[in-house]
């Protein structure tokens, strides 16, 4: 079964705050992850691989060192990744990115029979890039998959819901984001790690994959951040201390006045 | 580029029922109308919707266009995504809203990449500009770190996806007067790639979060499983729902259906009370816009108090069943 895994390079992003004078991120020495979600998805590939054979190719977009995250997944047992990275290709929102990616895909020798994408990346929580790179596949996909198992035809699939789950049958090659309950990451082992820091990691650029120019970076990307803030501080609040009998009593009071009660 | 002038809801119904959301987003939608002087319509997939359309009349909706077809009975992305993309290549709307439930998460990005469409996730503020002719969309990013207002200046229509209980529903009578459009939909060319085949729903039905007036969540500083107990005393002594921290529902002290935040719910009740709950932005994304925020910590500088309207400074195993007591004699 051929397998690829889909993931972004993330800001910590706890870590990530805004100066509120100036607006702008601070996001310096801020250490860089694989999107937690995205380590569920590619989990699954490697469960999907240890039981039924196959490759599990590791695919991410984004600056130079991205690599770095791409490194990390082969630690962890994928057994090839590639790089998308091009100048041109920055500031791509979620509709620019599904498109480049979906190209990167179609370049590959062997085409997957299944492509996985973590449910939505933390920095961004859009979770729409997987929908989006389905799509300009032309491949079925569902989102919110916990559990994926192969059949003759295709796929059997738990997705979760709102309020417990579905099982759905799915055609081959198919398309999924995997939530955060299917499983958890295993650990890197030492020899992958060190084979891993000397592995040749592919660099697509734009010569590559030789998108449509509107299609891409910035000029393809409908969406534009206008501004960004802090978020609002909630004035007017009150604290309580002392004796619990009476900041409860206090509290009551409080809450009655304000007619929540 | 020439529009309809038109504001449109996605109308998520499931078994025959409309999503809460859908209302709540009707709301919202008249608010931009009058604003934009665009007109507000709803466009309902299922199969026999004809009795669906006056509870979206009652809430704001002008119009209804119905895509009518057994194949749109239950949410399936293929479907669903060619129907509402047809819809929306012919009529052009200027705005296109969803609710952000796992059909909407799912549906809009797929509709979006077919229409050629901007769309913003999970937005938490709506608003329009008058002068530039764009819907101002705002949305938490990094977990709630910032605030950021993206706009679509060059693209039609603009998408967004808004989460439940964000903004708040407003019915405006029983019998509301709207037009239906019966709009044909064909969707002989498109395979079928995927089938539900079971749904199950998970009896943890002891209540509604998202429907909760008020809710009582449980945090690390429960301390144990059983402690838990003085969290469910308190809500039932409220009518209140419970809720809880993640690393509650990660101890297993908990269901995964009363985690509220970024990767749990979003709720909004009139009030809230975070007990034990140290405020981690991933949580604030999830409970920050309650009516009122009551927080019980011993630690004062547990940052769950920069959102709370009443912050109690203590230990929670005495302040929670004091509070439980307080309800019971003020109710009696
Ligand atoms: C991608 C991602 C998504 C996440 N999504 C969510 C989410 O959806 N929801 C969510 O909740 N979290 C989420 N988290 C986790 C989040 O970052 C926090 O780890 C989590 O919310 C902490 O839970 P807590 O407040 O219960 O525990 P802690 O942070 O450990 O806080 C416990 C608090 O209890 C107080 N306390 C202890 N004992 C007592 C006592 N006796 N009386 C009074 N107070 C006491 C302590 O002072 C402390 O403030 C997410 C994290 C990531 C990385």
């Amino acid at each position: 079964m051929n397998i690829v895994v889909c993931i972004k390079q993330v800001p910590d992003s706890d870590k990530v705050t805004i100066d509120r004078e100036t607006n702008r991120l601070n996001r310096a020495g801020v250490p860089s992850i694989i999107n937690p979600f995205d380590e569920n998805a590619l989990e699954m590939a490697l469960q999907l691989k240890d039981k039924h054979g196959g490759k599990v190719t590791v695919i991410s977009m984004g600056p130079p060192q991205a690599v770095e995250a791409l490194r990390t997944a082969l630690s962890h047992g994928a057994d090839d990744a590639i790089l998308i990275s091009d100048r041109k290709f920055g500031g791509a929102d979620t509709w620019a990115t599904s498109y480049t990616i979906s190209l990167a895909i179609k370049k590959l020798e062997v085409q997957p029979d299944i492509i996985l994408f973590g449910k939505q990346a933390i920095d961004g929580d859009t979770a729409q890039v997987g929908p989006g790179v389905a799509h300009f596949l032309d491949l079925p996909m569902l989102t919110y998959a916990k559990a994926v198992e192969p059949t003759d035809a295709g796929f059997k699939v738990e997705k979760v819901t709102e309020d417990g789950y579905e099982i759905w049958e799915i055609d081959k090659p198919a398309a999924f984001t995997v939530v955060k309950e299917a499983n958890q990451l295993r650990m890197p082992s030492l020899k992958k790690k060190m084979a891993a820091k000397k592995a040749e990691i592919p660099t697509w650029g734009f010569d590559d994959l030789n998108p449509i120019e509107e299609n891409i970076g910035l000029a393809g990307s409908p969406t534009k951040v206008s501004k960004i803030f802090a978020p609002p501080v909630k004035l007017n609040k009150e604290i309580l201390s002392g004796e619990p009998a009476e900041m409860i009593t206090e509290l009551i009071q409080k809450l009655k006045e304000r007619n929540v009660l | 580029m020439s529009t309809t002038k038109e504001i449109w809801v996605f109308a998520e119904q499931r078994n025959g029922r409309i999503a809460g959301v859908v209302n709540e987003l009707l709301s919202k939608a008249q608010e931009l109308a009058e604003k934009s002087g665009f007109e507000v319509a709803a466009v309902l997939p299922a199969s026999g919707c004809a009795d669906l359309c006056q509870e979206l009349f009652n809430y704001g909706a002008k119009k209804v266009y119905t895509l009518d077809d057994p194949k749109l009975a239950d949410y399936q992305n293929d479907y669903y995504s060619r129907a509402i993309a047809a819809l929306i290549n012919d009529k052009k709307p200027e705005i296109v809203l969803y609710g952000a439930t796992t059909i909407g998460r799912s549906l809009a990005p797929t509709v979006a990449v077919m229409v050629d469409a901007g769309l913003t996730a999970d937005c938490t503020q709506l608003d329009y500009d008058t002068e530039g002719c764009n819907l101002l969309q705002t949305r938490p990013a990094f977990g709630g770190n910032i605030m950021a207002t993206i706009i679509c200046p060059d693209h039609r229509p603009q998408m967004a996806t808004v989460r439940s209980n964000v903004f708040k529903k407003e019915k405006l009578g029983d019998s509301e007067a709207g037009e239906t459009i019966e709009y044909p939909v064909d969707l002989s060319g498109v395979p079928e790639r995927m089938r539900r085949i079971e749904v199950v729903h998970e009896d943890d039905n002891t209540i509604d979060l998202n429907a909760a007036q008020y809710i009582v969540s449980g945090g690390r500083g429960v301390g144990k499983p059983e402690n838990f107990k003085i969290i469910y005393d308190l809500a039932s002594e409220l009518g209140a729902a419970v809720g809880a921290s993640r690393a509650t529902v990660d101890a297993g002290w908990i269901s995964h259906h009363h985690q509220v935040g970024q990767t749990g719910k979003t709720v909004c009740p009139v009030v809230y009370v975070a007990c034990g709950i140290s405020g981690a932005i991933q949580h604030l994304a999830g409970m920050q816009s309650s009516d009122v925020i009551v927080a019980v910590n011993k630690d004062p500088d547990a940052p769950i108090f920069d959102v709370a309207d009443f912050g109690l400074i203590g230990d929670l195993h005495v302040i929670v069943p004091e509070f439980q007591k307080q309800i019971a004699a003020f109710k009696a």
